[in-house]
């Protein structure tokens, strides 16, 4: 199973790197960094049928991070929710990927993205109404660590808590990274900020397959509240020249690159 | 996806507006710069560097950016405070609004990515932002056409003492106004370029466009004026009102921000209440969230292209000649 999601988190690395060649851009180094946590959700964690992403008892897989929308693109190719060959069209004029995730635009896509800070509180609601309507799917929200410093995050996490929401699962991408450079607000002890908000949390290595399967295997096991998973990430991962290249929220990258990161993917 | 508004081989001049406030800032020790984790992609950088003792990173957070920009200017300093105005508009007006505006406190909220200046799609577009605020009592909104028009709009804004709002203009910055016998005033209206046939009555970016469709226009022996309304508010109601119903020109609005709410309601208003009959047209955004895109392209298909405007112009003046036809005969 582990070869299995290996194997995924490196499609979607490869899936990644073909749209951002075709674009010259888009957030390349963030969808390389959380490929792995993105191989294990899809293909470990959440409950989904392919061809119906309106099927209702779904679990809601919410991008709130939307600038990350080339790896969930990635993602949904991998998963089989988006035709492989559409991912040439990403963010082209009138495309159904546009570089901002957007849930008009995306089959799949359950959020409008790109203000960052709403994703928890949309989690929020849909954990209240399927818990309410009697279905047991789970509300899986992607965040950033620099969504961390929006206030709005902590009052969904409050009300989270308060709720004893225990199908609402976050997980952070925990990349160090926000726009003007290392984080800002977020940094200091995460874990012990989630629990003194009445959340369970787990901290892991976000390249390391394992950890990340036993990590959420004991959270979505017997949640009595919401759960969070921080995975540490790093920016570029799999691509051995992006991962040295200087952090910076905007990888840049050359447009003779992308062919030899291709081949640079491990 | 290309994501700036000048256009090919146009003149440009790198971040105006942190140059003039980090030149500003050497007279003024008590002007202070804030930004929410935009500080690279709001022209703040500039400022930072130079000033570092005088510059607060925030992070991702504008609510507290604006709430602690009031805190800052009640104990006797002048903030700049940067991030997009979509999020100083719909994420923190509240702030905006009830700790910087109702206490009238000098503090300048620096919004980029006015209107339709990113082709990222609606959640970065601050297609409605002119809307929003110009229901805010004391906020003076200044909406600047160019590179010149911040040099001048930074220090009159720093010179104010109350609140205002700055639809920024970041990056390498058209220069245009340098063209003509220009100066920017607070709170006036300036005729740029007269004009027989028809009054583009314009503000912010849309001036530049303006003048380039004038330009163009004069091959058709058409003859277009241009009014410049740096400021949104308080609106130079005097001489707005007065060129719009002198010469029984066509008149236009143009603004980058949607119709609904902002500079083309405005002059709507302000004719009605003087009670003159002037037949408006207005050149503005569609009331929709628009698509995400390159910028070019979504400037075409949303009006506000220099060969849009010209389109419009034709069209309008023929609709026009058309109805004179038919009342005549
Ligand atoms: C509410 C809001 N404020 C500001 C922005 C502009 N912005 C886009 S990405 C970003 C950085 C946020 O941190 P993070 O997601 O951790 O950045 P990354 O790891 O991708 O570098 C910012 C400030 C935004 N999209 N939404
Ligand atoms: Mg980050």
């Amino acid at each position: 199973m582990r070869t299995g999601l290996a194997d995924s988190a490196r499609n979607i690395r490869r899936y990644a790197l073909e749209m951002g060649e075709v674009q010259g851009q888009g957030y390349i180094g963030q969808a390389l960094g959380v490929a792995d946590v993105l191989a294990v959700l899809f293909g470990h964690v959440l409950r989904f049928r392919p061809d119906d992403p309106a099927w209702a008892e779904r679990d809601r897989f919410l991008l709130s991070v939307g600038h990350y929308a080339i790896a969930a693109y990635a993602a949904f190719a991998e998963a089989g929710i988006v035709e492989p060959s559409e991912l040439a069209d990403y963010g082209a004029d009138g495309s159904s990927l546009p570089m901002s995730a957007m849930a008009s635009s995306t089959p799949g896509m359950e959020i409008s993205g790109g203000s960052l800070g709403h994703g928890l509180g949309i989690a929020t609601g849909m954990g209240l109404g399927l818990r309410h309507r009697g279905s047991s799917a789970r509300v899986v929200t992607l965040l950033s660590d620099g969504e961390l410093d929006e206030g709005s995050t902590w009052e969904a996490a409050m009300a989270c808590a308060q709720f004893g929401l225990a199908n609402v699962l976050a997980v952070v991408d925990v990349n160090g990274l926000q726009a003007d450079g290392a984080t800002v607000l977020a940094s200091g002890s995460l874990v012990g900020k989630w629990e003194a908000f009445g959340w369970t949390v787990r901290r892991t290595d976000g390249h390391d397959l394992d950890a990340l399967v036993t990590a959420f295997d004991e959270l979505t096991a017997a949640p009595t509240g919401p759960s969070i998973l921080l995975a540490d990430t790093r920016p570029g991962r799999g691509v051995p020249m992006f991962e040295d290249r200087e952090r910076a929220h905007f990888l840049p990258v050359r447009e003779d690159e992308w062919a030899q990161a291709r081949e640079q993917l491990t | 996806m290309i994501a700036s508004f000048a256009d090919p081989g146009q003149r440009t001049v790198q971040a105006p507006f942190g140059r003039a406030l980090a030149a500003l800032a050497e007279e003024r020790p008590e002007i202070v710069g804030l930004s929410a984790d935009l500080t690279k992609y709001t022209d703040m950088h500039v400022f930072r560097d130079a000033h570092p003792d005088r510059f607060f990173q925030f992070g991702m957070s504008e609510q507290v950016l604006l709430g602690a920009a009031a805190g800052l200017a009640e104990v006797g300093l002048r903030p700049f405070a940067s991030t997009y105005s979509v999020f100083a508009t719909r994420r923190a007006y509240d702030f905006l609004c009830l700790d910087i505006a109702e206490p009238r406190l000098p503090v300048t909220v620096v919004g980029g990515l006015p209107g339709l200046t990113t082709g990222y799609g609606p959640s970065h577009q601050a297609t409605e932002d002119l809307a929003i605020l110009r229901g805010c009592p004391n906020l003076t909104i200044v909406d600047p056409c160019d590179a010149v028009d911040l040099a001048q709009i930074v220090p009159a804004l720093a010179a104010l003492d109350g609140p205002s709002y700055l639809r920024l203009l970041r990056g390498a910055v058209p220069s245009v106004l340098d063209e003509y016998d220009y100066r920017f005033e607070l709170g006036r209206a300036v005729a740029i370029r007269p004009g027989r046939d028809v009054l583009i009555v314009s503000t912010g970016l849309m001036t530049m466009r303006a003048l380039a469709a004038a330009r163009a226009l004069e091959a058709d022996h058409v003859d277009v004026a241009v009014l410049h309304v740096p400021t949104i508010k308080p609106l130079d109601v005097d001489t707005i009102v007065a060129e719009a119903s002198s010469g029984g020109r066509l008149v236009l609005t143009a603004e980058n921000h949607t119709v609904a709410g902002g500079l083309g309601e405005a002059v709507g208003a302000a004719l009605a209440l003087a009670g003159r009959a002037v037949r408006l047209g207005r050149i503005g955004l569609p009331d929709e969230f628009l698509a995400a895109g390159a910028l070019p392209t979504l400037h075409d298909r949303y009006g506000l292209s220099t060969a849009a405007v010209v389109e419009r112009v034709r069209q309008d003046l023929s609709g026009r000649a058309q109805r004179r036809g038919g009342e005549s005969s």
